[in-house]
């Protein structure tokens, strides 16, 4: 047995040898790292940090746990960084399409920086404080992102990463229940809001988001207190410790985008259905980086979409598949695709022409030389369960 | 039970009947898989060379090859497995063999690691 071709340079849970000199040189660590090998992860490489894969109970249990209960992951990994000052809202909105200015205080935005292509440099959640903003980028975008907003807009708004934070993120239909005990007053929070609190008794902030497509919280906690407070809330028979791997189906299953593979900077933020982050008045007005090319694909609609594709087969399609139309002919790559566990078959996304993006059109998946049917279906394939008050 | 040999690739052999052999993967390969979602089986009927890719096992996060450990026509294979690919995991070397190999060559089974010699290959990857 050995790892068939695969495209994805990230996280290999399968071929351990690849990364093991990695693992103590190179790789940076989050505060949690010794609760994971003392809990029994496995543990990969993913942005630059050595992460758990998986835990003992492993992807498969996991998932489902978060589906059925409350899933705590670690991603501390990722960047949080805040703007300060009374210019910071206009600053941003020259990096982003997101409506920052609309936002109200304590509530949370989904925006992404784009480049003059109209491509995607990063996506990332803004949250609006009140005086300033506090922002969460991907990990391994986070040091090119701190150097394009102080390279763009440091002279307007200070920029300050919080490298002294770390970042939980509980998630799951429980995920409220184990908060009523932890944080009393954050369960009458709604999704996309902020709050500060104690938490477990810890001061924190989080807000009600996540990237699985449950309810749930990211609860950004003080470095030097986060082990005290994963093991407060892990102390909750609701709560299990889950790994990247069930972390990356999660978010599949929900039709969530991971910046690297379904968005990057040659896609934009039309071609990857997420026009929907873009209000009409950034629209009309543009101001962002790329807001010719995007405006252009608003109003004409883009060459090609991201779109759910849906196997009829058992077969995982793996990010990199080639996508066909009827006569064979190459019309698109999957980016992310796998098996998804709540769907109880293969499920991925991936970009096709417009004209092949209708749901219900039939494609074919390239897998192993073999031509397999699929569907283009709507996502998420698993329903959304925010809690929207 | 026959005793079991194995290739340094973790697929394991062990005689079924005669000249023909049945193939899985060890406890150790799926333990680092993690659960196996698919298994993709050989044709009955087909030849595969020592080494050749003769089957495909996806798990949650990855797809892997298996490769034949010997020579030889494939005669059966573990229909169970398109149905419950899971067997991989919770019996890798009783119900969640893959398939049936009659060998061309006998001899090449003397070539591969039996059970000691594999743990000790094994603990040797770390």
């Amino acid at each position: 047995m050995r790892p068939a071709v695969d495209r994805r340079a990230d996280m290999r849970p399968d071929r351990p040898w690849e990364y093991a000199h990695l693992a103590d040189a190179d790789l940076k660590k989050t505060v949690l790292h010794a609760l994971h090998v003392e809990l029994g992860a496995k543990m990969v490489p993913f942005g630059g940090y050595d992460m758990p894969v998986q835990y003992p109970m492993g992807i498969l249990g996991e998932h489902n746990h978060t589906r059925a209960a409350a899933g705590l992951f670690d991603v501390s990994h990722m960047g949080q960084v805040t703007l300060h000052g009374p210019d910071a809202v206009a600053a941003l909105e020259t990096l982003v399409p997101g409506d920052i200015a609309a936002l109200d205080v304590g509530s949370t935005r989904y925006s992404m920086f784009t480049n003059e292509a109209g491509g995607i440099l990063d996506d990332l959640m803004i949250t609006n404080r009140g005086d300033r903003l506090f922002l969460v980028v991907n990990a391994g975008c986070k040091e090119a992102d701190i150097a394009h907003m102080r390279a763009k807009i440091g002279s307007r708004t200070k920029v300050e990463y919080h490298e002294d934070r770390a970042l939980l993120a509980l998630q799951g239909p429980q995920a409220a229940t184990v908060m009523a005990r932890l944080a009393p007053a954050s369960v009458a929070q709604k999704f996309m809001t902020f709050r500060t609190g104690d938490v477990a008794g810890i001061p924190c902030f989080f807000t009600r988001s996540g990237y699985t497509g449950e309810d749930g919280w990211e609860i950004s906690v003080p470095a030097d207190r986060a082990v005290e407070l994963a093991r407060a809330i892990l102390a909750n028979p609701e709560a299990k410790p889950i790994g990247l791997g069930a972390r990356d189906s999660l978010r599949l299953e929900a039709g969530l985008c991971l910046y690297g593979h379904d968005i990057d900077t040659g896609t934009t933020p039309v071609e990857a259905g997420l026009q929907w982050s873009i209000s009409k008045r950034r629209r009309a007005a543009g101001g962002f980086p790329g807001a010719a090319r995007i405006q252009k694909e608003l109003a004409e609609g883009p060459a090609r979409k991201r779109v759910g594709i849906l196997p009829e087969g058992r077969a995982p399609a793996r990010e990199g598949t080639d996508i066909v139309d009827a006569s064979g002919a190459k019309v698109g790559t999957v980016t992310s695709g796998g098996f998804g566990p709540t769907v109880n078959g293969p499920v991925c996304m991936g970009y096709v022409p417009a004209a092949l993006a209708q749901p219900g059109t039939s494609v074919g998946l390239v897998v192993r030389g073999k031509t397999l049917p699929a569907k283009i279906v709507g996502m998420p394939f698993a329903p959304h369960r925010y809690f929207r008050g | 039970m026959a005793e079991l040999r194995f290739t340094k690739d973790h697929e394991w052999i062990r005689v079924a009947d005669g000249d023909t052999y049945e193939v899985g993967i060890s406890d150790y390969a799926q333990g680092q898989l993690g659960d196996v979602v698919f298994v993709e089986l050989p044709e009955v009927g087909k030849t595969i060379a020592k080494g050749g890719q003769a089957a495909v096992v996806e798990s949650v996060k990855a797809a892997s090859d298996i490769y034949a450990p010997v020579s030889g026509s494939v005669v059966a294979v573990n229909d169970a497995l398109t149905g419950e690919p899971g067997l991989v995991n919770t019996d890798p070397t009783g119900k969640g063999w893959f398939f049936r190999i009659k060998a061309t060559n006998a001899a090449e089974i003397q070539e591969l690691m039996d059970e000691a010699a594999y743990d000790a290959f094994v603990k040797s990857q770390g």
